[in-house]
């Protein structure tokens, strides 16, 4: 085992990682940031989506020893119930999550294509977020918050 | 939660030591991991003891083109970027773009694609249900469950790039404890679900070269039932040079039909024996078709998957001929 | 105090009020939650499809360092099940498995590797027994039955029904035709798994956390179970990620964290894995069904016979009534003149079947809207005509004694009928594109209790603080239908509050009266009503003090957004409320719900599918069809349903688009099949949810019918929506290419299958054409109510 120094939400961490620990186990069970979510552990929902260096990344098939020097961002990095990300907010206002469960990946993949473009169509966004299941929803208020999240980022 | 198995980890930042790594019983390379880690998760390798990361390895990652045209692109660039270069031919880019999902392909690499393990609906199953059945061939068992008549392993080749690596006559390069060498893409496959890589375990795949493909006119189709997260059910690699109205020269490649991405000879000769025509397109289609078996090994039925071969060849020989429904 | 809604917070879109806190990862699912010395739990599954257990072997698990304590099924005597009529399951395995994916034996261990280890180091010697896995095998006689001694056939249930004389309504008929047809079980996949922590209180009760739907029907069965009197045992039901009926049985997992609670005296949490919950599964029954109608010349039903033979997997579970409300409902859409339903519920050696949005309902309901479908064409009749001639009316009783009530289903079908120009574009459209038509209903929650009781179903109580500050108590668990927010905006729009400033403590039975839980679409319905009628009582209490302070007639006082009003006086309801504190004390108003009970007729069997008032959908499906390739596309789909009132028209939408997403799903690509007695994919890879680029536009179109028991009208939409889209897709798939594909899921290879079937000259379907070998009693006559 060795220490491992990783960079999430803009702070700091240096912990001691046994191998084949993945980010979802770390981030959920050693560091306590529990809105990362998981349904599969295999890849297969993204539920557990992260941002690594700005990129969309399944942290269940991510180990933890290599995202270090990467920044991490998780659904906690982004906003908070006082102050909201715009894709949270319009998350909640378009009725984009019914269960929640799949909502922080969905929403970091949201923000991961927000940030590379302004204002994508529906089907960009369809492309986008093609690899986050929603079991609820039917993906069509999801299609609308992110368009309207997107036109108020500046 | 599925966890992995404890496992140790090593990620050398010279690629000897990767090699020299590999050469330890109980070694898995990982790249991106996006194979391997739900494969390990599933307890399907038994005697994976350490983990073997390419990460740090210097110079195995990033695309170029060289003077000839030629392309390069390193093992460990993502599916993502491949999918986003423009320098990258189009056909590539549409394959690599067609991989799974989009987070699979920010972290999937061109290298770990085409060294996809082979999969198969009675092994890529979580570890209680292996349990259940009785091993399969690959699982260690003694019988294969798809076909137990023969003890030979049907595990299905599962890359989007492989099919079309193999149309465009790429070249792979693997260095190894012997040193270096360059294959053609066709001579990496082995036609056995149980070791389906021409390479030795320790020899590492670090770039692939796509040659100039002044004239060619290259495409890829692929068949799943989902528009994403799924592996191809079939895939259709055609690469086609066209003069005066006549093909006169075509690799036609089809994916997940076999263990091993298969060239349809005599769909070849069939191509450029006359001048294309929608007359003749079918008959290539057709031969395609009677060219291949597949199993009942993977999602949908063994007969719906090969009555697709005629038509996603068609469909695909349609579209680079010009000829269109 | 006025009964409309005139505050304008119900009708109102709004957000749930717990949105930013699922938008921000904030709120708290059962696997979220961590306590100090928290132990692992997992379960070892058989990995036999029929078995005797010989011996389990723990000492090599026991001996391992970090693991706390092993349990087997010695430790859990007293069998249970969630129906009273079906207790036949352990929390773990005793001297049998009855399919692949049972639990046997668990561990508690320190961390989860080593729980992982000590689970693989347990040893289980079998004694296998010939598998069932089919109706047909289920169906002869076995040696060794799943349940009981043999030789028996593997029978769970049966009904035979007969309302009205069926054959003097074939005789009289002017066409009869019959079909057979076969909907595949599917699985719930709820995107968050289930899970469950069991820990001691600082009083030594036992507490246990879980990702359920029932909260009330997991405390009786651990009290059970675990032999201890209810009142040391508190049930917290965390949010759910997902629910959809997947969470609405009890588990052994949830048994299992609490007995490792007890003898650790650790906090001690279990969360499955994928594989488990397809193991656990409790999802929809296939369900193969014969079904043969009589009709007029204009298509009016003579007669109905329906046959359905459900495959149960291994347990009981709600099967008892899954296998009624195959058949039960369908009088509540059409007027059925003499219905004969019979249905046999078979036990299997797969995993147990039971409840899924809709429950029971999808697969009879796609039999009987394809069937139609066919009948009109037989008849030369438009497929909107044939519905539309035997259309159930409002406020009338059902063959089978249902009480309908509200009805908006004439206009759900002009409405989808128009919008999606129906009539002139079907059987108009170029080869390949299609429409197709169907519709639906559902309970308003079930109208019977699980267990017999005459208490209300839903209770709920209201305080209020000094500060204006109102809080609702219920035990409504919600599992993403948004019952919470129901909750507030119910109350919100009786007391002229904003639903945000209401504080809402659901799901927990030390805190919370009783609701019986989130299924059988019962929670706006039971525990809106009765938030409505404590809100009216606390409504009465303020307003009464309010009139004695200002000394006027309490007639003249009144409710508006955050104030009490009378003529022009005015106070803010904090100020009011204070006067009705000063004047009453704690300010605390209970309602209670019970469903009335001359909603059921009296035979047996009646029990299942009353309820006190019946959502209506329809739907119009636009599909694309590759015939080449046999791949159905699903372009767009209208959607009407008739919700009584939309209390929320944002969540309303919700649930009609996410019915569709799941209907598609089923119609298009989910099943949970088996090779043999193993599953045949187990995992999101396998198990086919469509993804955002499978999803179609919708449509959706709220009828507001307004029910005269609803909580300001309202109904169901949870479930309703779903049921319509599946035939609807069937019948265009047929308008598009000519096939009719008799079988869900319409998988391409089954569409190409029927393509070649045609062009070789034959029918060009593709279905099942056999029935398992088996004698229904006869049928239990029962005269229709007079009419």
């Amino acid at each position: 085992m060795e220490p491992v120094t990783l960079q999430i939400n803009g702070a700091t961490h240096r912990l001691f990682v046994a191998p084949h620990r993945t980010l979802l186990e770390t981030l959920r069970e050693d560091l306590g940031l529990t809105g990362t979510k998981h349904g599969c552990e295999l890849g297969e929902c993204g539920a557990c989506t992260v941002l690594v260096d700005g990129t969309p990344t399944l942290s269940c098939l991510t180990l933890t020893v290599e995202a270090s020097g990467s920044e991490i961002v998780t659904i906690e990095g982004i906003g908070t119930v006082a102050h909201p990300h715009p894709l949270q907010r319009a998350f909640a206002e378009f009725g984009a999550a019914q269960c929640g469960y799949c909502t922080p990946g969905m929403i970091l993949t949201a923000k991961a294509l927000l940030d590379h473009r302004a204002r994508p169509g529906s089907d960009e966004i369809g492309e986008a977020i093609a690899g986050n299941m929603c079991r609820c929803t039917g993906y069509l208020p999801i299609i609308r918050a992110i368009a309207a999240a997107a036109e108020e980022l500046p | 939660m599925l966890r992995l198995p404890p496992l140790d980890y090593a990620a050398p930042s010279d690629l000897d030591e990767v090699v020299a790594l590999l050469a330890d019983e109980g070694s898995v390379l990982m790249a991106g991991g996006t194979d391997l880690v739900p494969n390990l998760k599933r307890r399907q390798y038994p005697g994976a003891a350490r983990i073997v990361s390419l990460r740090r390895v210097p110079g195995v990652a990033g695309i170029d083109v060289a003077d000839d045209g030629s392309v390069r692109i390193g093992a460990l660039t993502t599916l993502a970027e491949v999918a986003a270069d423009d320098r990258v031919p189009a056909v590539v880019r549409e394959a690599a773009g067609l991989v799974a999902s989009p987070q699979l392909r920010n972290r999937g690499t061109v290298g770990g694609n085409l060294c996809v393990d082979t999969r198969c609906h009675w092994l890529n199953i979580p570890e209680t249900w292996r349990q259940a059945a009785e091993p399969c061939l690959k699982a260690g068992g003694e019988v294969c469950w798809v076909a137990p008549a023969k003890k030979w392993c049907w595990a299905v080749s599962s890359s989007d790039l492989a099919p079309v690596m193999v149309a465009l006559e790429a070249t792979v390069r693997l260095v190894g404890p012997d040193g270096v060498r360059e294959v053609p893409a066709a001579e990496l496959y082995r036609d056995d679900g149980m070791d389906h890589l021409a390479k030795r375990p320790a020899e590492v795949i670090t770039e692939v070269v796509i040659p100039p493909l002044t004239g060619l006119r290259a495409g890829y189709r692929k068949l799943r039932r989902r528009g994403s997260i799924d592996f191809p059910i079939l895939g259709v690699a055609a690469a086609l040079r066209f003069v005066d109205g006549r093909c006169n020269d075509a690799r036609i490649v089809l994916g997940a039909v076999a263990s091993a991405p298969l060239r349809v000879t005599a769909a070849e000769e069939l191509v450029v024996s006359e001048p294309w025509s929608e007359g003749l397109v079918e008959r290539v289609a057709e031969a395609a078709g009677k060219a291949v078996r597949p199993m009942s090994n993977t999602d949908l039925t063994s007969r719906y998957r090969k009555r697709m071969v005629p038509v996603y060849v068609g469909r695909l020989l349609r579209d680079l001929g010009g000829y269109h429904e | 105090m006025r009964l409309d809604p005139h505050h304008g917070v119900v009708g109102t879109a709004a957000p749930r009020i717990d949105g930013l806190a699922q938008a921000t990862g904030s709120l708290r699912y059962v696997d979220d939650l961590a306590f100090p010395g928290m132990l692992w739990g997992k379960i070892l599954r058989s990995t036999q499809a029929h078995a005797r257990v010989v011996s389990v072997d723990t000492r090599a698990a026991e001996a391992m360092p970090g693991v706390r304590a092993v349990l087997t099924g010695e430790d859990f005597p007293v069998a249970f099940g969630l129906l009273p009529v079906s207790q036949d399951e352990h929390a773990l395995a005793i001297d049998k498995v009855r399919h692949v994916g049972e639990p046997v034996a668990a561990v508690a261990a320190d961390d989860p590797d080593i729980a992982q280890r000590a689970v693989d180091a347990i040893e289980v010697v079998y004694e296998p027994l010939p598998a069932v896995t089919t109706m047909e095998e289920a169906a002869a006689m076995a040696d060794e039955p799943i349940h009981g001694e043999g030789p028996r056939v593997n029978r769970h249930r049966e009904v035979s029904l007969e309302f009205g004389d069926v054959d003097a309504g074939f005789d009289a008929a002017y066409h009869v035709r019959e079909d057979v047809l076969f909907y595949q079980g599917n699985n719930h996949a709820a995107l968050e798994t289930h899970g469950a922590v069991g820990l001691l209180t600082d009083e030594g009760r036992l507490h246990v956390y879980s990702s359920t739907q029932v909260p009330h029907y997991l405390h009786r069965i651990l009290a059970k179970v675990l032999e201890m009197p209810e009142g040391a045992i508190r049930v917290t039901a965390c949010p759910t990620g997902g629910g959809f009926g997947g969470k609405t049985d009890v588990f052994s997992h949830e048994l299992v964290a609490a007995k490792f609670a007890l003898v650790t005296g650790r906090p001690t949490k279990i969360v499955l894995t994928r594989e488990e919950v397809f193991y656990a599964h409790r999802g929809r029954h296939p369900v193969l069904m014969w079904i043969k109608t009589g009709f007029t010349e204009d298509g009016r039903i003579t007669a109905m016979w329906l046959k359905t033979y459900v495959d149960g997997g291994a347990y009981g579970s709600y099967g008892a009534a899954s296998l009624l409300y195959t058949g039960q409902l369908l009088p509540v859409t059409y007027d059925i003149p003499a219905y004969r339903f019979q249905g046999v519920r078979f036990f299997t050696n797969k995993p147990a079947c039971g409840p899924k949005r809709g429950h029971g309902t999808p697969q009879g309901r796609f039999g009987l809207e394809v069937h139609l479908d066919k009948a009109a064409e037989d008849l030369a009749l438009d497929p909107v005509a044939i519905r539309r001639r035997n259309l159930i009316e409002p406020h009338s009783l059902t063959v089978n004694h249902l009480r309908v009530t509200s009805c908006g289903l004439a206009e759900c079908l002009d409405r989808v009928v128009d919008a999606s120009g129906f009539r002139d574009r079907y059987g108009e459209m170029p080869p390949g594109r299609g429409l197709g038509l169907a519709v639906g209903a559902y309970l308003s929650g079930a109208g019977l209790p699980i267990y017999f009781n005459d208490m209300p179903q839903s209770e709920v109580m209201l305080k209020v603080d000094r500060g204006g500050g109102v809080t609702v108590y219920s035990m409504a668990a919600d599992c993403g239908q948004g019952s919470t927010t129901m909750l507030a905006t119910v109350v919100g729009e009786a007391l002229g509050l904003d639903p945000t400033e209401l504080t809402v403590v659901t799901a927990d039975t030390d805190l919370t009266p009783i609701d019986l839980g989130s299924y059988s679409s019962r929670v706006t319905f039971m525990a809106g009503n009765a938030a409505l009628e404590a809100a009216l009582r606390l409504g009465d209490l303020i307003l009464t003090a309010v009139a004695d302070e200002w000394e006027v007639d309490p007639d003249r006082v009144e409710l508006g957004r955050g104030v009490v009003v009378a003529g022009d006086r005015q106070m803010t309801w904090r100020e009011a409320v204070q006067i009705a504190e000063a004047r009453w004390g704690l300010l605390v108003a209970t309602g209670s719900y019970k469903p009335p009970k001359d909603i059921k007729g009296d035979y047996r069997g009646a029990g299942v599918g009353p309820s006190p008032a019946y959502s209506y959908s329809a739907c119009v499906a636009e599909v694309a069809v590759d015939a080449d390739t046999g791949v159905v596309s699903v372009e767009k789909v209208w959607l009407a349903h008739d919700i009584g009132r939309s209390i929320n028209p944002l969540m309303v939408q919700g649930q009609i688009e996410g019915s569709v997403h799941m209907a598609l799903g089923e119609v298009l690509m989910e099943e949970q099949a088996f090779r043999g007695a193993l599953h045949d994919g187990p995992s999101l890879l396998d198990y086919k949810i469509p993804t955002v680029l499978e999803m179609c536009d919708v449509e959706s179109i709220i009828v507001e019918s307004v029910d005269p028991e609803g909580p300001f009208g309202a109904k169901e939409v949870g479930q309703g929506p779903l049921l319509p889209v599946i035939p609807a897709v069937v019948n265009a798939v047929y308008d598009a290419v000519g096939v009719r594909i008799d079988e869900v899921p319409v998988r391409p290879d089954k569409v190409i299958a029927a393509l070649r079937d045609r062009t070789r000259g034959g029918t060009g379907r593709y279905g099942p054409t056999s029935l398992p070998d088996y004698e229904f009693r006869p049928p239990l006559p029962v005269d229709p109510p007079g009419r």
